[in-house]
């Protein structure tokens, strides 16, 4: 038996024999030709080829994934009709009487590496599609069997160094189980079409194609990243108990998709997801989202060489609030600065950044980046349930100072005459210890509060998340924190106001519990951890968690915290 | 040969999905379509010729066409600039 460790990309369990996806020989040797009308033929003929697979792959990818997944291989179309690839490689072949695979290769590496040297995203992307398809048209050059995963009738986990977009686009998921590569990440091509399948994959294992013996018996666990070789009867047995497990879990999660979260007395919490661009609303919808409870506006600043222009905003706050068709929509002004920079802002660098100039500070300060944003928001407002939250709020006036601009904007816009909604709530994150401690006064001012754990504990207890000698003191379940969370919600509903959470503890199982008995009214967590969390929610009373809050806000460590509600709560210790 | 100007209105500049709806709609046509931006000058029918321009937001591009289809050309080009919120 061999063990190894990925990264697990698409939960779920798969166990099967595996397969080699192996890239074919593509090798050839650069050979002088008498006949170049003829060179330009074959090429022609093995572009011709490549074209309608790739036409077939698109279709087939639009029936079983979607338009949007199919939108790869038009690109990839493209790339083989393009006359400023093409030509270069006729002209290649005829002025230097080099054979069409020597033509082919060289002039899209040329292209592929000007496209790599970007200091663009998107175009380095690119460069592997252009990688990808000049593949395919070799290997027809060649007469070499490009690998086709369509073809595979039998049950199998496919090994390989990592799956192109094309490879994962063909795979079969009545056959193949699972997938496991060498290389790749959570967020690489290949594990997002994973989970757009429902197959289980581990990625990023370094070496597991060297390992793996064809036709060996493996197991792939994409819920906790581990693959295993020639796993042992008992190991299979345990297994199968999991994916059992899994299996039975997904269905009773599925079941709940369009229910409301209740507890078991019936009391209703809100189940709302993160999220950062328009696109993650499929999967809010999917999950069966109550809401978002955190939109991170960065995203539409990230990546880019100047600030997104106001109609731009509007589009995308346009396009979530019309998506999630009046279910609420909490929307954070722009948080920069800290971990995340702007290049295109020039901000100055900072011995301690996450104490520096960021987020709202920012703000207040270049309010010209501000009033864009808000009036976006504002003029998106009309088209469903808009609530705005300002981060890192330390102080009264900061707020006050925040939330005159939105209404000064708000004047401006309807002077203008634009439709600007009358019912938008105004609330804030708490982040910063200061804040939480004087929520009774805040509360008086605001329409809610969102509380921001990750901060609100680095804060806390003075510990950089980033820095590992320190990642001890980060304690989610710290009675210190537990406190302050019990401090703000209390004051919210002394004023009738509401507090949610967003962040990764609101979607954490132990930490639900607590939180429940706290009085939490909105959980707001990924997108995936929702069903779950309803499941877990269903079986919990109210009641009962709220009558152990006094003695878990006595308590000193976090260690007793933990024991305590695993004990209360049936989970395993 | 015809020709018309453009502002770039595309927070991306021209790049990204948008570029490749102007280059399929370029290629329905037979004249000879470019794209001139600063001094250079692409085959609009070309996707990686397009790309490697990185054409930023804000600035002036020029659209020329030369061929038996040239006025369709460009006013339906001027309608993809129009309609993939690239400029006008």
């Amino acid at each position: 038996m061999t063990q190894l460790q990925g990264i697990a990309a698409s939960s779920g369990i798969a166990m099967a024999k595996v397969y080699h996806l192996e890239a074919p020989d593509l090798s050839y040797t650069t050979t002088d030709i008498d006949q170049p009308e003829e060179e330009v033929k074959r090429l022609h003929a093995a572009l011709d080829i490549s074209k309608s697979e790739l036409e077939k792959i698109k279709a087939h990818t639009k029936e079983s994934l979607g338009d949007e997944h199919a939108e790869i291989f038009s690109a990839h179309l493209l790339v083989l009709n393009d006359p400023e690839l093409i030509q270069p490689i006729e002209d290649k072949i005829k002025s230097e009487n080099v054979n069409a695979e020597a033509a082919l290769d060289e002039t899209a590496n040329m292209f592929i590496d000007m496209f790599k040297n970007m200091d663009n995203e998107y175009m380095r992307e690119r460069a592997a599609d252009i990688h990808d398809v000049t593949k395919r048209v070799l290997a027809h050059l060649l007469n070499v069997t490009f690998p086709d995963p369509a073809l595979i009738d039998e049950e199998v986990i496919i090994v390989a160094e990592d799956l192109t977009p094309s490879d994962t686009a063909q795979l079969n998921k009545d056959f193949v189980k699972g997938f496991t590569t060498d290389i790749g990440g959570r967020t690489s091509h290949s594990a997002i079409m994973a989970r757009s399948l429902e197959i289980p994959a581990v990625v990023g294992t370094k070496d597991i194609t060297s390992k793996a013996e064809k036709d060996a018996f493996i197991i792939v666990d994409g819920i906790n990243g581990d693959v295993l070789l020639n796993p042992t009867e008992e190991q299979i047995g345990t297994y199968q108990e999991k994916q059992n497990e899994f299996e039975r879990k997904k269905q009773e999660w599925a079941k709940l998709k369009d229910e409301p979260t209740v507890t078991s007395e019936g009391r209703h919490v809100e189940l709302a997801a993160n999220i950062g661009t328009p696109e993650d609303i499929e999967g809010v919808l999917n999950n069966g989202g109550e809401g978002v409870g955190l939109y991170r506006t960065e995203f539409l600043y990230m990546g880019k060489k100047q600030l997104p222009t106001e109609q731009e905003q509007f589009d995308a706050y346009k396009s979530v609030l019309e998506q999630m068709n009046d279910r609420a929509v909490v929307v954070r002004t722009l948080d920069i600065g800290g971990d995340k920079e702007l290049d295109y802002l020039d901000l100055p660098n900072e011995l301690n950044p996450f104490l520096g100039f960021r987020a709202i500070r920012i703000c207040l300060e270049r309010d010209d980046i501000f009033r864009t944003q808000l009036r976006a928001l504002l003029r998106a407002s009309v088209y469903g349930n808009l609530k705005i939250m300002f981060p890192m709020i330390a102080t009264l006036e900061e707020f006050r100072e925040a939330k005159a601009i939105l209404e000064e904007e708000k004047t401006a816009l309807r002077n203008e005459g634009q439709n600007v909604s009358d019912s938008i709530e105004v609330g804030m994150m708490v982040e910063i210890p200061a804040s939480a401690v004087l929520a009774k006064q805040f509360a008086k001012e605001v329409d809610f509060f969102s509380i921001g754990t990750n901060d609100l504990i680095q804060y806390t207890m003075a510990a950089d998340r980033m820095n590992e000698q320190v990642s001890y003191l980060y304690q989610p379940y710290h009675p210190a924190i537990l406190n302050l969370i019990n401090t703000v919600i209390e004051a919210s509903h002394a004023e009738g106001k509401w507090t949610g959470m967003c962040g990764e503890m609101a979607g954490d199982s132990i930490a639900i519990p607590i939180l429940l008995g706290l009085g939490l009214d909105e959980f707001s967590m990924s997108a995936t951890s929702i069903l779950p969390a309803r499941t877990q929610i269903k079986a919990l009373s109210q009641e009962e968690m709220a009558s152990y809050k006094d003695t878990i806000l006595s308590m000193g460590t976090s260690d007793q915290v933990v024991d305590f509600v695993k004990e209360k709560t049936d989970q395993a210790l | 040969m015809e020709e018309k100007t453009f502002t770039v209105t595309s927070a991306d500049g021209v790049h990204a999905r948008p570029a490749t709806v102007l280059v399929q709609n370029a290629g329905q046509f037979e004249s000879d379509i470019n794209l001139h931006y600063k001094e250079k000058a692409v085959n609009l029918k070309s996707i990686m010729g397009i790309m490697s321009l990185g054409i930023p937001s804000g600035v002036e591009v020029k659209i020329t066409a030369e061929g038996k289809d040239e006025q369709e050309a460009i006013s339906k080009l001027a309608d993809t600039m129009k309609n993939e919120g690239l400029g006008e």
